[in-house]
């Protein structure tokens, strides 16, 4: 399975073999040991060793930064601890510079409920009453386009033991993902397998799913963006952090045995584009085990609540490299492990091996030796396997032995925090002026556009149907979301609600978004309106927003086109936390998401994760009560450029629609003090498919139609009908009043200068939803086309 | 088990007195998931719930037990063969035979235990469309007398979550005649059959009517804001699933 990367690692080593001792064959090790070992000792007297290190994707300054920092070449167990940790995946090599901006771009203000911020396995908020949450969204792209069930399901299993790690019970994961065209002969593979990963895995884990995204593009044809998210909550004392203090405390490692999954995966599959002409990493795909993972998650909260850790650590991309270099170098001391007492699944792995192995459901954690029997007790309750490595010592060095001789001595920091770090050339690229001069009206593509009744009627069927505004109950339906007994809102709304605090109701709110199309129309602004939709959908949902995970993903940074979308991207994503005063508490960066020099659209996924008080004051997205009056939220201008509708005719170029960010927070606030006040009874944003879009999920969340008209939209944004209805103009919503409610709600909108509009009113017995000038359309003839096109490609 | 969970503890519900003295165990087996679901079932019907240990050598003092959802022991073999032979089924297979009746019940996974234990015949095999299915199913009470039903009427129509990749529930012929000609089919689907079960079958029971087992989850429809008309707005109602739970009460506290 993994012969092709072990055999470079294996080479490597054979050939300090072959130097240790000149009589050994290369290539045929039959001695007593199992192979010979590169120890320091023996890599400080052969300085002039070949190793291997372009095959595992380190620079020759990268390679030479390494000699420098030892004194001397690295061992081969060195070489693979470096080159994983030294990748693009693990140190952010290139958005380093750029992603400081995250925690530079922060108030007061913002800090004042941030518990834990970036740079830890994922940011903690404060919740009140003593409640904390922590969530974080992670890429799993390349494992996924190469064998998509595991590559989906081991993306869940990662980023729910980040948040274990922090000390959290996990109580919700969330999926956004973006595949190639809907046609295309391969989607159906990604689709099926990554969808029934994420089912099969996270079902498994006893974690309701509450909701993501599903966008389909050609531009993800050869690299699909599987994305996972999770959340977890806590009491403040249970935080834990990942560090290993304390002299003479042990090392621990637990879970699941050390297997040959995924070696090679963390340095070489995610940080190098798909190309036919270099031999092929794609079987270094980890293979994941649900049940172990739960069986971990539970013995982990059983260790935290007995207080039996110093401190944790999850094994995902780099495995024990990672693991025992984060955890010495954020300690204050070092850390002494013997490589044999790792258990094994496969008993010829070689030292390098071991450290990069990426075998799923293992965490690693620091004991005193007081609590090590109490430790024990619970491993064996939970009939989890468990092997003490070492301790943590006070040399300030990473020492790791096998079978007492030396093969790692190194400062940690220089592993896990001091790689290398690149200000990469990026410049506009050349072609953006003109794409940016290419808008949809008057294009060839916007021949046509309906205006008669009939042709309005439609083209609102036609979007609902489309790829990417169906539903997506084909893809949810495969979902657990009523584990826990705790979800108060999941897909389709505008955000999953899960209630934290059974007595209070206190809850939070996710939601995440990105458009890739706006993004790469203008990554600065694009970024800004991924943050912005999240935004409203959190506050749609009457939580107020609080924390900002995201993961960026993007194409090569060596291509200077690629390294501004996401110098852009970060940039505009930073100001507008600033203006929006919630702090991006962590994420993820994928890069090299393209396929030859083909990038994808830049896609900076973004989740915005809200707080409410008590969950039952939520909002869903669609009205139910007859007679209540619809009312549409914010302006409308004439912003078909990126959208849906374009989309549809197969264009793409112009100026996204205008991120108005202050805008954004009043409707927030407005949404919020509704729910809270009791003046709403509905809302959903508007986004991608604008008022069309909105009207017609509405009117399907609950099969109760409504009775619409615009004119006044019309007389007062100088739009005409096919406009209001396809524009994606941000910083809109439409919410269903109770009558009793009306005027102190538009009391309220008055008072704060806010847009609004009596539009409709909510028709129960109808069966339709009819908006004036265009053809009556019947909920059952919108189901079926919001509800037919995926069943109809996927079966 | 006695770890408390983090969250899904401790509901706010004031039990009646009479009914918080009757004590339903919920056994976790590793890799059960909706234990924390069902014991909150219990106690928002009044009872007290009480956590029961897979590896458990006794039972202990409890009037009833529910084998709740999940993948128990990661069901890689086939769902709820290895749970079969866990300590305390064992004590459970035979407080259920004894004269006493303890009523068990099975709910999903907890279902595939009790065929697999043949405390209730037939078998479940993979979905017919063989993908997991969650969705919102309105079922049939076939039969009000058992205990965990006597609190519905015959003929009512409930609708509860279901969710499953082996729900599909088969026996040989000779065994289905016998379950409807004795009454033992209590709930069937309607409307919609969501796994190819044999004679639209969701649960049975034992011949006595104290075991029950079905594939949907009443412990998902236990309370406003968190059940299928909040989460997908079917109609119905949030708390449809109640029913089990307060019947075994009745039962219990009525002196069986």
């Amino acid at each position: 399975m993994t012969g092709i990367s072990t055999g470079s690692i294996t080479d490597g080593e054979g050939t300090a073999t072959a130097a240790a001792s000149p009589t050994a064959a290369p290539g045929a090790i039959t001695q007593v040991k199992k192979f010979n070992i590169d120890t320091v000792e023996h890599a400080a007297k052969t300085p002039d060793t070949e190793l291997p290190w372009a095959e595992l994707g380190l620079k020759q300054n990268e390679f030479d930064e390494i000699v420098k920092v030892l004194g001397r070449r690295p061992t081969g167990a060195e070489l693979a601890m470096y080159s994983v940790m030294w990748s693009e995946h693990c140190s952010y090599k290139s958005s380093k510079n750029h992603l400081r901006q995250f925690g530079q771009k922060v108030t007061e203000d913002m800090k004042k409920d941030m518990l834990v911020g970036i740079g830890e396995n994922a940011g903690v908020t404060n919740l009140g009453d003593g409640w904390a949450v922590t969530f974080k969204i992670e890429s799993h792209n390349s494992p996924s386009f190469v064998e998509p069930y595991q590559g989906a399901a081991t993306g869940i299993g990662g980023i729910v033991r980040d948040i274990i790690s922090m000390g959290a019970r996990p109580v919700a994961v969330m999926d956004p993902l973006r595949f190639g065209a809907i046609d295309h002969p391969d989607t159906a593979r990604v689709m099926h397998g990554a969808v029934a990963g994420i089912g099969g895995y996270g079902n498994s884990l006893g974690l309701p799913n509450i909701g993501g995204e599903m966008v389909f593009d050609s531009v993800y044809q050869g690299n699909p963006l599987v994305n996972a998210l999770a959340v977890g909550v806590m009491r403040h004392e249970d935080i834990r952090l990942a560090n290993a203090s304390g002299k003479g405390n042990k090392v621990v490692l637990f879970g699941a045995r050390t297997g040959g999954d995924g070696i090679g995966g963390a340095s070489v599959l995610a940080s190098e584009s798909f190309d036919d002409t270099k031999p092929s990493k794609r079987p270094a795909v980890q293979v994941g085990d649900p049940f172990a993972e739960k069986v971990l998650i539970e013995c982990c909260l059983e260790l935290f609540k007995g207080s039996l850790v110093e401190g944790i650590q999850d094994l995902g991309a780099a495995g024990i490299s990672c693991a025992t270099s984060e955890l010495a170098s954020n300690g204050d001391g070092g850390m002494q492990v013997e490589l044999t007492s790792v258990l094994l699944r496969d008993p010829t792995l070689t030292p390098g091996e071991i450290l990069m192995s990426e075998s799923q459901e293992r965490m690693m954690a620091v004991v005193t030796p007081e609590n090590v029997e109490a430790f024990e007790a619970v491993m064996d309750k939970w009939a989890v396997e468990y092997s003490w490595l070492g301790e943590v010592t006070d040399t300030g060095r990473l020492i790791i032995t096998w079978e007492g001789e030396v093969i790692v001595d190194v400062d940690p920091r220089t592993v896990a925090h001091d790689g290398p770090v690149y200000d990469r050339p990026f410049a506009r690229p050349e072609w953006q002026d003109a794409v940016q001069a290419d808008t949809f009206t008057g294009s060839v593509q916007d021949a046509g556009r309906p205006a008669a009744p009939a042709e309005l009627a439609k083209a609102v069927t036609e979007l609902v149907a489309s790829p990417n505004m169906c539903s997506k109950s084909w893809i949810t339906d495969q979902y657990d979301r009523y584990v826990g007994g705790n979800t108060s809102m999941a897909f389709p709304d505008d955000a999953g609600v899960v209630r934290v605090d059974e007595e209070s109701g206190l809850g939070v709110a996710l939601a995440t978004d990105a458009n890739g199309r706006y993004t790469y129309l203008d990554p600065y602004h694009g970024a800004q309106l991924a943050l912005a939709e999240a935004y409203r959908n959190v506050a749609t949902s009457g939580a107020i927003p609080m924390a900002v995970s995201d993961c960026l993903n993007f194409g090569s940074p060596e291509d200077p086109d690629v390294m501004w979308q996401l110098a852009e991207a970060i940039r505009g994503l930073s100001d507008a936390c600033m203006v929006l005063g919630i702090p991006v508490t962590g994420g993820n960066v994928s890069l090299y998401n393209q396929t030859g020099s083909t990038p994808i659209h830049p896609s900076p996924v973004v989740a915005v994760l809200g707080k409410l008080d008590d969950v039952a004051r939520r909002t869903p997205s669609g009205w139910r009560e007859d007679g209540q009056a619809i009312y549409l939220l914010g302006t409308t201008g004439a912003e078909l450029d990126g959208s849906e509708w374009a989309n549809m005719r197969g264009h793409l170029g112009g100026q996204p629609p205008k991120a108005d960010l202050e805008a954004e927070r009043a409707l927030g606030e407005i949404l919020i003090n509704a729910s809270r006040d009791g003046m709403i009874d509905s809302a959903h944003d508007l986004s991608e498919g604008g008022l069309a879009a909105a009207l017609v999920e509405s009117s399907l969340r609950y099969g109760v139609g409504a009775r619409i008209a615009l004119q006044d939209v019309l007389d007062r944004d100088g739009v005409d009908l096919f406009t209001a209805l396809f524009s994606e103009s941000q910083g809109r919503a439409v919410v269903g009043v109770p009558r009793s409610e009306e005027v102190r709600f538009t009391d309220m909108c008055t008072a704060r200068g806010f847009a609004h509009t009596r539009i409709g009113v909510v028709d129960a017995a109808s069966g339709t939803l009819e908006i004036n000038g265009v053809e009556s359309l019947s909920l059952d003839a919108l189901r079926e086309a919001h509800e037919g096109t995926l069943p109809k490609y996927f079966g | 088990m006695t770890e408390l969970p983090l969250i899904g503890e401790a509901s706010t519900v004031a039990a009646e007195p009479p009914l918080a003295g009757a004590r339903i165990g919920v056994v976790t087996f590793p890799g059960t998931l909706d234990d924390r679901d069902a014991a909150r079932a219990v106690r928002l019907a009044g009872g007290t719930a009480v956590e029961l240990w897979h590896a458990d050598k006794e039972l202990g003092d409890v009037d009833a037990v529910i084998l709740p959802g999940g993948f128990s022991y990661g069901d890689y073999l086939r769902a709820g063969a290895i749970a079969r032979f866990a300590p305390l089924m064992s004590k459970i297979i035979d407080a259920a035979n004894s004269d006493a009746k303890l009523p068990v019940l099975g709910i999903c996974n907890g279902f595939q235990i009790l065929t697999e234990s043949h405390l209730l015949p037939g078998s479940m095999i993979k979905n017919d469309h063989l993908k997991f299915l969650c969705r919102d199913q309105v079922l049939r009470v076939e039969n009000s007398n058992t205990a965990w039903t006597v609190d519905y009427q015959a003929g009512q129509e409930i609708t509860i979550p279901l969710k499953n990749q082996d729900g599909q529930y088969i026996a040989d012929e000779k065994t289905l005649d016998a379950l409807e000609a004795e009454g033992r089919v209590v709930f069937r689907y309607v409307g919609f059959n969501p796994n190819g079960s044999r004679r639209d079958i969701a649960g049975i029971s034992n011949a006595a009517g104290n075991v029950v087992g079905l594939m949907p989850h009443p412990e998902h429809a236990v309370e406003a804001g968190f059940g299928p008309e909040s989460l997908d707005g079917v109609g119905g109602s949030d708390t449809d699933g109640l029913g089990f739970f307060t019947s075994v009460l009745t039962k219990i506290v009525g002196g069986k």
